[in-house]
Parts: structure tokens; sequence; C-alpha cells
């Protein structure tokens, strides 16, 4: 195949300025709110090894870029930053004491096998806190998420929590085996109902079993689901997990964000990467998932310091497209000189750049086309000839 | 708020929209005849869009529109991250492998034609059979006719097409109807609109069910 010039790897793109702005201010935004909630920010290589973090990430395997080192080992491009996360975590943050709360704003890379345009690389905001099993670590981050997304000026938004726990012991209680719960499990994650309620069905079930399956797609909508599946519960799994849903949300509703969150005991975000509370976060104007999280108590112990965690990230180009461009209420000055004024000019670059403004300091032979060049600023200077003449 | 709804355009077009006139749906009767692409229904609150039965589930997945009526043949060939909410029961088809009688395959170069590349190749893979599957956009009965391929994986309604190009049905690959689909984030953010629409679908369905079997 043929690359064009000024072509680009497929789902890599450019940021131009206005986006790089609006990037900035929204990332600036959630941080700042992550921050006072006492998050430490850290950053991780893009490189990892294929063999740890590459298999440890809850991203599918022909997603992951992968490439070799000089000694033949495989590596990849992070598909995500919790399994770079945990890996530091593991290894080093975890002698200074649980629970750790720790954030990031970075860049993620995914192969994308349909249509190309979507980008394999863009940025994530999240937080991971780890080492705290209780339900006020879920209610903490799923709150923080809501605050900061808040902060970054998101009002149309909706926050859904599903309990994996809850399903698989359902499903377990009626099909015993892993690999029928799996099957079952599998049409929740693609979201294909007509799928789960055939399949339910076909099973030679008694009809009370199969009616708790398919309970299981209409208990959907506030607090009053986990009374709802109470009323059905047999076992003590499935009580455990509603309890659980329940004490979260009385933590949620004392961050008084309750407005914004909704209860799906049928949502399955990933066929086995969460362990407990999980959820998904969605708003208006973008017709795809904003950004997600949940408990992955497994994830540590595969680098050897078995810990429960929880987390969310939100992808910051889809949050983009949600708010829409910001402006910030800054401008920047050109200050076009020649030759025999350019100390002066500089002095007052210099001064106002001082004060926090944003200023261009132009000679004036560098410029090839004077009106296309001085349109794009908000103010223009010329320190022009000699000293007096030419005054703005 | 209004629901925007994908509807495809041809064959299933007809039976989808008897389906939500049963449902309670005061759809008006020039809709099915009118050239418009974007047609309005106010006092539904519905935004119907016009499209072609493979792009449906696009629009659908990208949430221009909130639900949309796609065959079970477009989910399977487009693998789209939608919700399939409801087995509407209409349009009632399936995929099959058809050929010429008496042709073996082309122990060689064994080729399969076909407009829909990923459930053909999935299936033969399945079979452990290495076929090539070549891509058409239609009219895919005269590939056999012509020499393109020996076989053909298409949909197979009535068989009326097979039979008059002379060609047999081989093998059954998927019984497919139409089904309801809704984007993920309108399923979260209009949820209750949805949740509505499902409902006076289901009891369309079962209405129609029903004088089925009568």
């Amino acid at each position: 195949m043929r690359v064009f010039m000024f072509e680009k790897p497929l789902g890599m793109r450019d940021t131009l300025p206005d986006v790089y702005k609006t990037k900035r201010l929204l990332r600036e935004a959630m941080m700042a709110e992550i921050e006072t909630w006492g998050y430490s920010f850290i950053e991780t290589p893009t490189l990892e090894y294929d063999e740890t973090v590459g298999k440890a990430s809850a991203i599918l395997d022909q997603q992951l870029f992968k490439l070799l080192d000089r000694e033949g080992h495989t590596l990849v491009l992070r598909p995500d930053m919790t399994a770079p996360i945990a890996r530091l975590a593991a290894s080093k943050l975890y002698e200074e004491g649980c629970p750790l709360r720790l954030a990031y704003a970075a860049n993620v890379f995914r192969a994308q096998q349909r249509e190309g345009g979507r980008p394999a690389e863009f940025e994530q905001v999240g937080v991971e806190y780890i080492g705290d099993g209780t339900m006020y670590a879920d209610a903490e981050v799923i709150s923080l998420m809501i605050f900061a997304l808040k902060r970054a000026g998101l009002r149309d938004f909706t926050v859904t929590i599903g309990h994996i726990g809850y399903v698989d012991a359902l499903f377990f209680d009626i099909l015993r085996q892993e690999q029928r719960v799996e099957t079952l499990r599998r049409f929740l994650y693609e979201k294909n109902y007509v799928g789960y309620r055939e399949h339910v069905k076909s099973l030679p079930l008694s009809s009370i079993d199969r009616d708790r399956l398919l309970r299981l797609l209409t208990l959907r909508g506030g607090k009053e689901v986990v009374a709802e599946g109470k009323a059905y519960a047999t076992t003590e799994a499935e009580r455990r997990a509603l309890d659980e849903l329940e004490q979260l949300w009385t933590y949620v509703d004392q961050y008084g964000v309750t407005d914004m969150v909704k209860l799906d005991t049928s949502l399955v975000s990933h066929m086995s990467y969460y362990t407990g509370v999980l959820f998904e976060v969605y708003a208006k104007n973008v017709g795809f998932l904003l950004g997600n999280g949940g408990r992955y108590d497994e994830l540590l112990a595969k680098f050897h310091r078995p810990s429960p965690a929880t987390g969310f990230s939100v992808r910051l180009d889809r949050l983009m497209e949600a708010i829409g461009e910001q402006q910030r209420g800054e401008k920047t000055t050109c200050i076009i000189f020649s030759q025999e004024r350019f100390t002066e000019a500089y002095a007052k670059a210099a001064e106002m750049r001082r004060k926090g403004e944003n200023v261009v300091l132009q000679h004036i032979a560098g410029i090839q086309n004077m009106d296309q060049f001085t349109a794009s600023f908000d103010d223009v200077v010329y320190v022009l000839g000699k000293r007096g003449k030419d005054e703005q | 708020m209004m629901l925007t709804v994908a509807m495809p355009k041809g064959r299933i077009f007809t039976e989808a929209l008897v389906l939500l006139k049963r449902a309670g749906y005061d759809i008006p009767d020039d809709l099915e005849h009118s050239r418009k692409l974007m047609i309005d229904v106010p006092n539904e609150q519905l935004r119907f869009i016009l499209a072609k039965p493979m792009d449906v589930v696009t629009y659908v997945e990208h949430g221009v529109a909130d639900v949309g009526i796609a065959g079970k043949d477009v989910l399977l060939e487009e693998e789209r991250d939608v919700y399939e909410m409801l087995d509407l029961r209409i349009s009632p088809c399936y995929l099959a492998v058809a050929g010429l009688p008496n042709t073996r395959v082309h122990p060689i170069a064994p080729r399969v034609a076909t407009k829909y590349p990923n459930i053909a190749s999935t299936y033969f893979r399945e079979q452990g059979e290495q076929v090539e599957i070549i891509k058409l956009n239609g009219s895919v009965e005269l590939a056999p006719l012509i020499g393109l391929a020996e076989r053909i994986v298409d949909i197979v309604s009535t068989g009326r097409t097979l039979k008059e190009n002379g060609l047999i049905e081989l093998e059954r690959i998927v019984h497919v109807t139409s089904r309801f689909i809704v984007n993920p984030v309108s399923y979260r953010m209009q949820d209750r609109a949805i949740e509505h629409m499902v409902d006076r679908l289901t009891y369309a369905i079962e209405k129609a069910g029903e004088s089925n079997e009568n």
C-alpha cells in the first residue's frame, strides 16, 4: 500500500491549536477536582511488556499494538492505565501504606478494527483507588467521577451502576457450570437481549428459575431496584451483592449525586475483568460510552500483591465532543518590530508576558503575508521605523 | 423529547409500518411512498429516517438515530455495538448456501459469492473449509450462472429467485427476522421513551402472534 505524503498511521490524529486548548481546559478542570479529593497524579511508561501489563490489561489482545525490543521481547503500547498502575502499586508504592489514591491523565493506544478513522490513540483521565474493599471506596470513585465531569462543564449525563457479583451469583445458582454461565453472560456483554431471552427459554429450567433469569433484564431504575431484587433473591450471594448496592446508593446519596445515577443489574461491561460494582457513564450528544469503571479485585494478584481496588476512566476526546469547544477569555497580542527598535519591542513584550499576557514578538521581515498573519491575533502593535512614528 | 427511528427502506419497511400501526402509533399513510429521507411525526414525538437496510445499524451505533429496525442478517454481518432489544418477528427469512444442482466445489480454488462476507467467512471457517469470499452488492444469484463462484451465501425468503435462476439451496445457516435495536447511550439517556416504545411494540408483536395462530 502506498503511503500518502500527509497520511498518518490508522487511527492516529494531530491535535490543532483550538482543539488542544479545549482539551487542556477540560483536562485541567478534571485534574483540579481530582486533586482536591487528595489523589496524586502519576505517569508510567508508554511501552510495557506484553507478558505482564499486556496480559493483565482488560483490553482484548487483538486491540493491542505490539512491537519487539532489541532482545526480542514483545512490547505493547499501553492500552489502558489501570494495568500499569497496578504494576507500579504492587512493586513500589505498596510499602508506603494502603489505601492508595492515584490519578492520571494519559494517552492510551487501542488498534481499531472497524472504520479506521476512529481514534486508536486517545487521552483518558481517571483514578485508581487501591487497597480499600469497602463500599465507601466505590461510592467515592463514582462520586468523584461525577464531580470532576461537572467541574469540566458537563451537564446532561447519566451513570449506570451494576454489580457483576449479583449476575454471577444468580447465574451460578441456576446454571451451576462456569461454561453455561459464560454463555449467558456473553449475551449481556454483547447487549443481545433477544438472544438472552431465547437462550433462557431453550434451557431445561423450572419456570421459577426461568423467571428469575428473565427478570434480570428488567431490574433497572433507582433505589427500588434493590428491594425488587431482594424479593426474588434465593441465595446468600445474591443478597450480599444487593446489600452492597444498597449501601452504595446510601453513600452516593451523601455526596448528593444520586440524581445522576441509575441502577441496572444486567450491566456487564467486560467478560471477566470486574469483580463487584461496575459502572458506565453516558452523555448527551455523544453516541458512544464516555467513560467507565468498577471494582477489579483480582488484578493486583496478577502482580503477586492481592488487593482490592476500584477506579474510573473518562475519555477526554468524547468529553470534548459532549461539551463542545471551550473558549478561555485570554487573548494574544502580536508585536511587529523593525530592526532599529528591537530593544524597545522586546522590553514591551517582556513586560506584558510578566503580567501573564500572551505575546508574539515578530520581526517584520519574517512575515510573508501581512494580512493573513495579523488576522490570527486579537491585537497587533507595530513598533516600526524611527522612534515616535507609527505607534500602533 | 423526540426519538429518532432509523427505518430500512424496501422489503422490511412495509411490514415494520404495519407493526408500528398495530402498536398504536398514529403514522401518516404517505410515509411509505414519500421520497423524503427524514420525516417528523410530531404528535408521536418521533422522527423517522429512511436508510439502506445495511446502514440502519451504523446510524444507530453512532447515535444519530436512537433506535432502529434491522434484520438479524445485518446485525450478524456488521457486529455493531447496539442493544438488540426485541425480535419483531417480521420479514422472516433465512441465510443459506446455494448453488447449481450437481456441481462440485472447485477442488483448487473454491469460491463463494455473497453480500455477507463476514457471515460467509465465519460460517465456512467453522466448517473448517477454506474458501475465497467474493463480495458482491446485489444479484448474487448471477455468480454461479456465469462462473464467478460455485456457491453463494444469500437471504432466502420464498426461494423463488433461486428457483427461477435454476439454483438450489444447499445448507441453511441461520434463521432471520427483524429486530428492534437501540443505541447504548440513548438506552440510558432516553430510557423512559424507549421503554415505552418497547412495551408498545411487545404488545403489538404478541397481538400479531395471536392473530397468526387463529
